[in-house]
Parts: C-alpha cells; sequence; structure tokens
C-alpha cells in the first residue's frame, strides 16, 4: 500500500485530493458530506462582500454523446453572510481535524479590508488561505478576481498587503485568462505568496440556443461570458502548470493543480507534471463527492504497480521531458503498422490520412471488408492513423530511425542538412 | 381438437401481436446508440444493404438532431426504408456486417436508428421530396407492392406520370399482406404506401388485376412503359396425398388472412404442423401460436445448416415455444371425416450437396407420424407461371427474364422483384424498382432521342 498523504505548504490531508473553491465547499452541510466521502481537504468558496447572483449560472459543452465534457459558470464568490461561512468553517475544522481547511478570499480593493477579512478567517482555526485572482466574471468589473491576476504590478501589490497580515500559509491562484501565467505567478512570488494553484477558469461561451437565439447559460434573455472549467480544460490547465513548474522563479513554490481534474488520471498527469496535489470541482458537480473512492484506489493501485511509496517518489517527475522543439531528435522516426489481425476494417485510418494527411494507407477493396496497408516510404510518422483507430493497440507506430546519433534542428542548420528529404 | 377461431381475449391478442422490435424510448436512448458509430469509411454495413443506404451517413445526422436529413439519407436510396426497418433480416445484412462484430461488441442497432428517423418522416409527413414538372410520359405500373412502388417514387420524381395497377384493396404488396403482424402494423403499411404517394404523380387503382381487369397489350397501348412487379404469390404444392384435406392450409393464405381479417377471425388448429424452414414459415409458426394454438411444430426436411431462415428468426419461433423436427420430409397427410388428424414423414439424412450447394436430403426408409389438425405449408413459392406464359413473356418455371437493363423480352415492358427473383426481401425488391425505373428513364430519353 502507497502512502497517499499529502503535506502542502505544512497543511495535512491524508489523500492529495482537495476540492475547489466552487460551489461544493460553500456550506458546513457540503463539506462534512465531502469529508465523510473521503476528500483529504477543501477550499473553502471564497469569501468577500456585496454579491448578488442571478440564474440560471450555469452552462455545458456536451460532446459525441458525453454531458458536461465543458462547464461553465456566471456564478460569483459566496453570496452567504459572512459571519456563517466563518461559524461553519471553525466547525468543519473542529469536526475533521485531520483534513485540510483553507479557505479562499477575495476582498475589496484595500489594504485594510484585506487585513481584516485575514483576521476574520484566521481565527476560524483554518490551514490556510488561497486569494482568489481569478474569478474571471462579476468581480472584475470592481477591479477584483481576474482583474487582479491579470496585473502582475496589482498582484504583487495584494499579496504583500496579504503577507504583512496572515500568519497562515498563503496559496495565490491564478487566471489563465492572460497570454502566460508566468508573469503574474512570478510577481505573487515576489510579493511574498508561499504557494501558487492554477488554472482559474477561462472566459468562454459554451454555445447558443437555436431556439432563443441567446447563448448559455440564459438570464432574461440576456447573457455573458462564464468562466470554463472541467475535461475540456485539461489541456490548457496542464500547459500553464508546466510552464509554472518550468520557471526558474516559479517552481520553487509548492503548486496546487486545478483545471479539469475528474479521475486519478488526471490528477496523476497534474503531479507528474508538477502539482504537490490537486483541487477537483467539475468532476464533483456531475458525479458528487463518491468520486474521491476510485481517485485514492486508484492512485494508490497506480503507486504500488510503479513502485511509488510516497506522493514526493514522482510529484515534477515529467517536468524535464517538456523541451524546446529545437531541442527534438530530428533522426527518432516511426511509421505505422496495422495489425491485419486486429484491423475491424472501419477505414478510419485510411480517410483520415488519404483527406488530410500524407496519403499512406493503401486500400484494397474487398465486399464488404476492404484491406488497409501503411505504404511505409510514404508514412512520416505523424501518428493520426493510431489516433483515429477505434481498436486497441490495431495501428502500432514503429521505429525507424533516421541516424543513429541524436540530430537537432540547431545541429541540421549548423550542417546545412537537405530539407525535406522524407 | 378442432380448428377454431376466437380462441384468446382481445387484451391477449393485443399482447401477442405487438411490435417485438419496440421502438427507442427517447431521443436520448436513440443517441447513446448512434454516438457508437463509428462513421466508418466505405462501410461494411452499406455494401450490405441491397439499397445501399449510406449508413454512416444517416446515423451520422441523428447524432445532431438532423433527422429530417437522416430521413431523406434513408429514403432517397430506399422509399420503403420505413418498413424495412421493421422487416429487415439485418442481422444478415447491415447489422450483419458492422464491424463491432468483428470485436465480437454488439453492432450498431441499424434498424432500430433507421426507425426512428423514417418513423418521425411518415408521422409527420415530412416533404422530402419534390417531383420535377410533368412531362407529359405516362408509365404502367403492375403491383403496388416495394417494387412497384419504388419504381413509381423514382420516376414520378423526374416527371414521369405513374398509373399503378394492383389487384388487392391495399396497397404495399408482400409488406402488407406477407409479413407477420407483430412486426409491422396495416396502419403503418397504410401509412407508409400514402407517404409514397404524397410525392404526387402516382396515382393507385386498386382491385385491377393483371390478366382480369387489365392486360398487357391494353397498357402496352396507352403507357410510354409497363413495370411488371406482381410479386411471387403461389404456394408450392407439396404433392403428396392428403393434401386437399379441410386443415392444411398455405402459409401465404394463412398470414394474408391474418393481415386481413383481424385476428379472432382466423381459425387456427389446437395442434399445427408447418412445413418449411424459411421466413413464411416462420411468421406462420410463430403467429399460429399466438392465435391460440397449443402446439406448433415446424417439420424442415435438412439440418439448421442449411436452413434459409436466420437464426434470428428461428429464435422467434424458438422463444415461441414452437418444436422443430429436422430431417423430417412430409409423405402423407391422414384425416378422419374430411379433417386432418395425422402428418406422416419421411426421416431424412443429408447426402450430396445439390445445385444450390446445400446438401440434399434422402430418405432413409423410416417414418415418424406427428397428431395434428392443421397443417401449413411454407415450403416455397412458386410464380404465376400461367399469367407469364399467357403474356408471352420470357420467363423460367415463371419466372420473369430480363436482360441487365431489366427489359423483358418485350419492347417498353420491363419487370422486378419477387416475381423475377422467385422471392427475396422486401429489401431486394425495393432495389430492384430503382433499377427498373432508371431502366425505364433510358429506354424513354433513348428513345425520344431517336424519334
Amino acid at each position: 500500500m502507497a502512502d497517499l498523504s499529502a503535506n502542502f505548504l505544512g497543511i495535512k490531508s491524508p489523500n492529495p485530493f482537495w476540492l475547489a473553491s466552487a460551489p461544493p465547499t460553500d456550506k458546513q452541510y457540503n463539506v462534512l458530506r465531502a469529508f465523510e466521502a473521503g476528500w483529504g481537504g477543501v477550499v473553502w468558496k471564497t469569501l468577500g462582500s456585496q454579491v448578488k447572483n442571478v440564474s440560471s449560472r450555469y452552462s455545458a459543452v456536451d460532446y459525441g454523446g458525453s454531458k458536461v465534457m465543458g462547464f461553465n459558470n456566471i456564478e460569483l464568490i459566496s453570496d452567504r453572510p459572512l459571519d456563517i461561512n466563518l461559524r461553519e468553517i471553525a466547525e468543519c475544522v473542529r469536526l475533521f481535524p485531520d483534513r485540510a481547511m483553507i479557505v479562499s478570499l477575495m476582498a475589496d480593493n484595500s489594504r485594510e479590508k484585506w487585513h481584516e477579512l485575514i483576521a476574520q478567517v484566521e481565527d476560524t482555526g483554518a490551514h490556510g488561505l488561497e486569494l482568489n485572482f481569478g474569478c474571471p466574471h462579476g468581480m472584475t468589473e470592481r477591479g477584483m478576481g481576474a482583474a487582479v491576476g491579470q496585473d502582475p504590478e496589482i498582484a504583487k501589490m495584494v499579496v504583500e498587503w496579504v503577507m504583512e497580515k496572515a500568519t497562515l500559509p498563503v496559496i495565490t491562484k491564478l487566471t489563465p485568462n492572460v497570454h502566460s501565467v508566468v508573469p503574474t505567478g512570478r510577481a505573487s512570488v515576489e510579493g511574498g505568496t508561499n504557494a501558487l494553484s492554477l488554472i482559474n477558469t477561462i472566459q468562454s461561451i459554451t454555445g447558443v440556443d437555436l431556439d432563443t437565439f441567446v447563448p448559455n447559460p440564459y438570464v432574461a434573455g440576456k447573457s455573458v461570458y462564464g468562466g470554463y472549467c472541467g475535461p475540456a480544460v485539461k489541456p490548457i490547465a496542464l500547459k500553464m502548470l508546466t510552464t509554472i513548474a518550468q520557471d526558474p522563479i516559479t517552481s520553487r513554490m509548492p503548486i496546487s493543480g486545478i483545471g479539469g481534474v475528474s479521475t486519478w488520471k488526471d490528477a496523476v498527469e497534474f503531479m507528474l507534471l508538477g502539482a504537490s496535489n490537486v483541487q477537483v470541482c467539475t468532476a464533483v458537480m456531475k458525479h458528487g463527492f463518491r468520486i474521491i473512492e476510485d481517485m485514492c484506489d486508484g492512485m494508490n493501485n497506480w503507486m504500488d504497480e510503479k513502485g511509488f511509496k510516497t506522493l514526493d517518489d514522482f510529484i515534477g517527475k515529467s517536468v524535464p521531458t517538456i523541451t524546446h522543439w529545437e531541442d527534438l531528435d530530428i533522426n527518432y522516426h516511426i511509421v505505422a503498422n496495422i495489425d491485419q489481425d486486429k484491423c475491424i476494417h472501419c477505414g478510419l485510418c485510411y480517410i483520415a490520412c488519404e483527406d488530410t494527411s500524407h496519403q499512406s494507407i493503401n486500400l484494397s477493396y474487398g465486399n464488404p471488408y476492404n484491406t488497409y496497408s501503411i505504404k511505409e516510404d510514404e508514412c512520416v510518422g505523424c501518428n493520426l492513423c493510431k489516433l483515429v483507430c477505434p481498436v486497441d493497440s490495431c495501428i502500432t507506430m514503429v521505429e525507424q530511425r533516421k541516424g543513429d546519433e541524436y540530430l537537432n534542428w540547431k545541429e541540421f542548420q549548423r550542417r546545412g542538412l537537405p530539407l525535406n528529404d522524407h | 381438437m378442432a380448428i377454431t377461431n376466437n380462441r384468446l381475449t382481445a387484451e391477449q391478442y393485443e399482447q401477442n401481436f405487438s411490435d417485438i422490435h419496440p421502438p427507442f424510448d427517447s431521443r436520448e436512448a436513440a443517441l447513446v446508440d448512434a454516438n457508437r458509430c463509428l462513421f466508418c469509411y466505405d462501410a461494411p454495413c452499406t455494401k450490405s444493404c441491397p439499397t445501399s443506404i449510406n449508413i454512416p451517413k444517416f446515423i451520422k445526422q441523428i447524432t445532431t438532431d438532423n433527422i429530417k436529413g437522416s430521413a431523406y439519407t434513408i429514403l432517397d436510396a430506399n422509399i420503403m426504408g420505413g418498413g424495412c426497418s421493421k422487416v429487415c433480416p439485418v442481422e444478415k445484412l447491415c447489422e450483419g456486417s458492422c464491424v463491432f462484430n468483428l470485436m465480437d461488441e454488439p453492432p450498431i442497432p441499424i434498424a432500430k436508428l433507421q426507425r426512428y428517423s423514417t418513423e418521425k418522416a411518415i408521422d409527420h409527413k415530412w416533404p422530402l421530396f419534390q417531383r420535377k414538372p410533368s412531362t407529359g410520359r405516362k408509365v404502367a405500373v403492375i403491383g403496388a407492392g416495394p417494387a412497384g412502388l419504388s419504381c413509381a417514387h423514382v420516376l414520378s420524381r423526374e416527371g414521369i406520370d405513374v398509373t399503378i395497377f394492383e389487384k388487392e384493396r391495399k396497397g404495399g404488396g408482400l409488406m402488407t399482406y406477407g409479413i407477420a403482424a407483430y412486426k409491422v402494423t396495416p396502419e403503418f403499411c397504410e401509412d407508409e404506401v400514402n407517404f409514397i404517394t404524397s410525392l404526387g404523380g402516382i396515382e393507385i387503382k386498386y382491385e385491377q388485376e393483371l390478366g382480369k381487369n387489365v392486360s398487357l397489350a391494353d397498357l402496352q397501348a396507352n403507357y410510354d412503359a409497363v413495370y411488371i412487379g406482381i410479386g411471387v404469390g403461389v404456394a408450392r404444392q407439396l404433392a403428396i396425398p392428403g393434401e386437399d384435406l379441410a386443415g392444411v392450409e398455405d402459409a401465404i393464405r394463412f398470414i394474408y388472412d391474418i393481415r386481413e381479417k383481424g385476428y379472432p377471425s382466423v381459425p387456427v388448429g389446437d395442434r399445427v404442423a408447418v412445413i418449411g424452414l424459411g421466413m413464411t414459415a416462420i411468421d406462420a409458426a410463430t403467429q399460429a401460436k399466438r392465435l391460440g394454438a397449443k402446439e406448433v411444430t415446424i417439420v424442415y426436411r435438412r439440418t439448421q445448416a442449411e436452413m434459409p431462415s436466420t437464426e434470428v428468426e428461428l429464435n422467434l419461433a424458438k422463444l415461441d415455444s414452437c418444436s422443430l423436427i429436422w430431417l423430417a420430409s412430409p409423405k402423407e397427410i391422414k384425416g378422419e371425416n374430411g379433417q386432418v388428424t395425422q402428418l406422416i414423414c419421411n426421416v431424412m439424412e443429408l447426402g450430396v450437396p445439390d445445385t444450390s450447394g446445400r446438401r440434399t436430403p434422402i430418405e432413409t426408409g423410416e417414418t415418424i407420424t406427428l397428431n395434428v389438425d392443421m397443417v401449413i405449408k411454407a415450403a416455397g413459392q412458386v410464380p404465376f407461371e400461367d399469367l407469364v406464359d399467357s403474356n408471352q413473356l420470357n420467363n423460367w418455371k415463371g419466372k420473369i427474364a430480363i436482360d441487365s437493363n431489366c427489359a423483358t423480352n418485350i419492347p417498353g415492358v420491363f419487370a422486378g422483384g419477387d416475381c423475377v427473383n422467385g422471392g427475396k426481401e422486401v429489401v431486394d425488391a425495393v432495389q430492384a424498382g430503382k433499377d427498373g425505373a432508371k431502366a425505364i428513364l433510358g429506354f424513354m430519353y433513348k428513345e425520344r432521342a431517336s424519334e
């Protein structure tokens, strides 16, 4: 049995799965249910002031018959009275002392308001603070949320205000609504933050209702951009996470990974790319808290299989494999191979290659089943056929190196080698 | 022991004859299966459909809620795509070649999805097709079955005015009169015919039988071309003693009566023997059971390996608790007071393959005796030999001979469907009708060019 226990900035939790600051962490009722289900920690839904919500608030992107592959919301930070939230946070900490309790904050734009809010939260016995520099709707108009996260100087200033007062560890949550998360990440580090978390939601329109012509979510005939999240944003989140894990300044920080984490596999990927733990929201909004069981179980089995005893054994392990394009080995070459015994003759590889790639698949007509084979000399090793094949390991990519030695683009140019030789 | 009708209550009849392949309950249910479709290139299912429906395309259209487009894709290739979705032996056609079979996964339920789209089109009377302005050309079609209707629809779309002569009181042919009632309802058959003719330019004259009310010569004189789609209708005789006893019934007649007279009116025995093991035999056996027969026994002279029915069909009979006797061939029907009492069969064994490649049954000399009060003959159908002969149509034992262009030996007279091939699936007849229409259009263009 691997040890799933996590230690993030000294905040301990029995597993690395926290619930992200969002509707599921808005009140004692939900949080207690989450803890009972086995969640390692929660980031309490953002506390602040002056909040009034609208309805509807959520919309989703369905794809290929699957519901909610993408999700967006126009909900604001917690709309419950501050004193009730504070009381409930304290109660949850008392009832589940072994779980991580982080409180997300978004104070009004003044040093005093931040200090006041921090003092109130620290009185609850919570273990850490997360600064919401990411919320992309509603609060930005008042210079809060993503408006802070999009301006490194303001972000640094707010972090500095916070660090003057906070005695608890501070995590700064970054917005993805920027061309790079690194500048705000660096600014937050310079401001003194103890850790970073990312990503918050991405501004989006999930779709337009073809009957009313109003985009979703629908609010009395109008809509606004909502924050996108769920499985669809995972690749973007992973990329942004990796840039933070690679940067010499931000990589010094512990990182909490957020953005479409739905399964233990997603979590492992985030952690391999530098996250020390993960935060989950959309997946529990779709399935409830019970998904934690498989998340722990699956990660545990994977760790056992790989021989990892603790989380630290694999956190960040994949980061060094991300390099620059010009450093890739040009002599590495692969060609596709179709296993005729496994082939079901659907022709998807053929038409993908024929219409959109390199015409490297040969078709020989049959009734009703055609036969498909690779023209090895034409295959550039792009991988498309393998990706579209519906049968596991029917199409494999076979290594056929162009040369023994490692050769990258810089060296290739320096030697004046010929272009377009395959 | 007796042959009687009205054996069951109204509720029992309704339950016994309700749809055996129910439609999807909801859009979501259809989408789950539609989304499983891989959208194969040069799809095996399409190649295995006699009418070449672009199946991946129509299923893709369902996934995008483009049901009108989906229905058009189906019906453009097969105007009886609605009925075919209920009666086709898909296990040996489209669904049988679905690539999922090669992964040992259940195939896409193509027929059910096809029904999902076409039923909406027919229910809502979507005007999916528009005919070109009338060219003034006229074609006579004999028979409002699948071949005739399909031919008429293609011709009318091209602006040809079509008159169909149908000997029955309703259109649809085999679909209406020759298929188990739990597969298609009379109402559906009627709606389907109305949907086809709603295009305009097609007039059906009912109770007009070739050789009786209409003559081929008249049609030739009054129309630019004639299409014969008269099907195949007469049950093959067993040519054994006792065939004229009361209680010996022909499966075609039996099924026709079920479709035409209503379930309580159709008499059925306590103990019924069905001779043969094609689709018609299965339809007769299962329906005899569903009408209230106590025991139904299917007698087939070869083994399961040679049976013309599909396994899915055979299972229908088994699930209706019909029994099967393999390797038995009727020898004699015995009776008392003119009524059937026994069927005596030769026990057979298999010899060398015949011309169809199936092993020929040979008598072993042993016999078995079944106590029955009704015998239903479903040992194949024979074409209308006299009718075809008397009209000077070249034929092979009544099956009309056509060339590769659907043309008979009489100029301007074309033929297709069961009357040519001796009896195949509905979907084959629909394709034959399309081919016939194409040939007729070619014939008329050529004729016009030479005028």
